[in-house]
């Protein structure tokens, strides 16, 4: 049995990791996250206007997971995530012309426009896309972790999902499995505090979510999400064990979502002046605020980059505006894919 | 050409497969050290060893999930449901995950993962004895093969560890000891190459998996009455070949459907529609259907016998038609 040792350990460890980067990497994890929230704010806005359908769930203020999580990662470690997937892909540097065009459903998309907001993905860049039915994408990080087992591979898996997916079934089974089969598979909960708009002691008999992983004897970790060299720290720590062969790793994130759980959500669950109270724990400007004052980085700095994330994020909104929407033909195609008999 | 049971045609897809491509492995839930529920995997695991013959917990959604991540990961998965009725368990993978995964990305990549699992019946009562083909046929993105014969079940097990998609290989527990020609050497079955089994002029009777071997059976008893019929095997519920039954009905103007699933809404509905709008003009009697009788499956033996359609029902039936 892990003891709660285990755990408290690997926390000390990630609280002692303070500012433990250099000035380059530090900028370019700012950009990172300047770049999914003002990617998400003008997405919001093309929304609201119209040019974007369907169900949007927005990322702002939750962007230290993903950018943390993933720069503790290698480039080819397999990440499958959930439905809120936009900043996981900004993070593994799918294009941003190329998933703004997603979202408006032009041909373009990095999906051709048939997944959309949800359904990001990038087979080459190990980035197994986003999944909507909450907990449905867990077990396929488990086959893709033992993949790498079986085929003696160095690579690890990540399943990314928040605290109600926590509760159905399909997360159980799979942490089950994952342990017993003992492969490279990191568990990272976006702990936001709310399932939808069910808070989590309304929705979980437990109110920690490393308690649900020691059940199933996996080392697990709780981390300041909103603190992008935590997650950086932890997730490297959690992949080098994995790696190691020691099995499945569980890291919980404590974060907060800005936005509502979707577009046109009422917010009926919540009061205004916690939003604007977890606000103030912005992981973007806390992390700008630590950079600056360990002089790795000037107002100057900040300025400049914002700029060109600016650019960047209006030529994807260009791009997704005078691209052309899929010809009627693509409704037909990718059903199957094209049947090769070899042998 | 050498007789082999459908059991042994199955086993010697898997085990030709697996020393073909290493990529190959089985997963389930007493596929090893068991040897399988029906015994279809017995002695794979001493051949292939623990890496290859994997054990799983009861556990149906990530048994089918994992084996998809697997296939993403660049393996070929077998995974074993012990029968169709857990498969429910599932089900969320099956149709949200393996059915969509190629299109709902763009065509990016898909999971060429193989389910098998066995249809049947025996005295199990309401949650074991059913047949959810017509589910899984009716959707985009997977394809749906419910072999009959073990030459066919030998073949199209075989194309399906090679495809690029994703694959629901539906067996039959009573079809298990049954025996038949195999091939000898390797060869493939393609999927939506539905099969005449037997030429007739009178009457064309459409089945699959078990209610193949009725249908032919009765076809016998009718051809003692000068009574002659066709009979087809789908073979694959998706795609579905319907080419030659359409083509059939044009000699034959009468068509029966025979499947062991409830009637409404099964893959006779689909079947007689097609009939009724690519042969209308050919047909003297309405399309016919015959499946089980529209209750959960009672245990009693009497009872249960009597909720499966039979080679009489069939007879009974085609004679009413061709009068």
């Amino acid at each position: 049995m892990t003891n709660p040792a285990t755990v408290a350990t690997i926390q000390a460890a990630s609280r002692d990791a303070t500012l433990s980067v250099t000035r380059e990497q530090g900028l370019d994890l700012w950009r990172q996250m300047i770049l999914i929230r003002r990617f998400e704010e003008r997405a919001e806005q093309a929304y609201t206007e119209g040019k974007i359908g369907g169900f949007m769930h927005l990322y702002i203020g939750e962007e230290a997971i993903a950018v943390g999580a993933l720069a503790g990662l290698n480039p080819d470690d397999d990440v499958v995530t959930h439905y809120r997937d936009h900043g996981y892909a900004l993070a593994r540097a799918l294009a941003p012309n190329a998933l703004m065009a997603e979202l408006y459903g032009k041909a373009t998309g990095i999906c051709k426009g048939k997944g959309g907001s949800m359904h990001f993905a990038d087979p080459q860049k190990h980035f197994w896309g986003g999944y909507a039915i909450v907990g449905g994408h867990i077990p396929l990080a488990v086959g893709l972790a033992f993949a790498a087992q079986y085929q003696n591979q160095s690579r690890v898996a990540v399943a990314i999902f928040g605290d109600g997916a926590t509760n159905i079934g399909m997360f159980h089974e799979s942490l089950n499995m994952a342990k017993v089969w003992n492969v490279p598979l990191i568990i990272l909960v976006e702990n936001n505090q709310y399932g939808m708009g069910t808070a989590v002691h309304r929705a979980s008999a437990v109110p920690d979510m490393i308690t649900k992983a020691l059940a199933y004897n996996i080392p697990a970790v709780q981390v300041d999400g909103n603190d992008v060299l935590a997650m950086r720290d932890v997730m490297m720590h959690a992949a080098q064990n994995a790696r190691c062969g020691e099995g499945p790793q569980f890291i919980e994130a404590h974060t907060y979502r800005w936005r509502g759980h979707s577009m046109g959500d009422p917010q009926r669950y919540r009061s205004k002046d916690e939003v604007e109270k977890m606000k103030t724990r912005d992981p973007i400007a806390r992390f700008e605020n630590r950079l600056r004052e360990s002089a790795r980085a000037t107002q100057d700095d900040f300025a400049r980059i914002r700029a060109e994330v600016e650019r960047v994020v209006a030529e994807s909104i260009e791009f997704a505006e005078t691209s052309p929407f899929p010809e009627p033909s693509e409704l037909y195609t990718d059903v199957f894919a094209p049947e090769v008999v070899n042998g | 050409m050498a007789e082999q049971s459908y059991r042994d045609a199955i086993k010697a897809a898997l085990r030709e497969e697996m020393q073909r491509d290493e990529r190959v492995f089985i997963l389930g839930e007493e596929v090893g050290v068991w040897g399988g529920t029906y015994a279809v995997t017995r002695g794979l695991y001493d051949e292939f060893g623990a890496k290859r013959v994997r054990d799983t917990p009861i556990a149906e959604a990530v048994i089918v999930g994992a084996a998809m991540g697997a296939a993403m990961g660049g393996l070929r998965p077998v995974a074993e449901l012990m029968t169709i009725n857990f498969s429910l368990v599932a089900i969320d993978q099956i149709v949200n995950n393996a059915s969509k995964m190629f299109y709902m990305f763009g065509g990016q990549f898909s999971c060429p993962v193989v389910i098998r699992t066995p249809a049947g019946w025996g005295q199990l009562a309401a949650t074991h004895s059913q047949s959810f083909e017509a589910w899984y046929a009716s959707l985009p993105g997977l394809i749906v093969a419910m072999p009959a014969t073990p030459r066919d079940a030998k073949g199209l097990l075989k194309r399906a560890l090679r495809s690029n998609n994703p694959v629901m290989f539906i067996e039959h527990a009573r079809l298990y000891n049954v025996t038949g020609e195999v091939p000898d050497g390797d060869y493939t079955i393609p999927f939506g190459v539905s099969e005449i089994k037997r030429a007739g002029r009178d009457v064309t009777i459409v089945s699959y998996s078990r209610m193949l071997h009725v249908a032919l059976a009765a076809a016998n008893q009718l051809a003692q009455e000068n009574i002659e019929a066709t009979v087809i095997d789908l073979r694959t519920l998706r795609p579905l070949d319907l080419a030659p039954v359409i083509e059939s009905v044009k000699q034959t103007h009468r068509a029966v459907i025979v499947e062991e699933d409830w009637v409404s809404c099964g893959m006779g509905a689909e079947i007689a529609a097609r009939i009724g709008k690519d042969a209308f003009d050919y047909l003297d009697a309405p399309v016919e259907r015959l499946g089980a009788i529209e209750v959960p499956m009672p245990y009693s033996k009497p009872l249960e016998a009597l909720a499966l359609p039979e080679e009489k029902h069939i007879i009974a039936r085609v004679k009413e038609m061709v009068r």
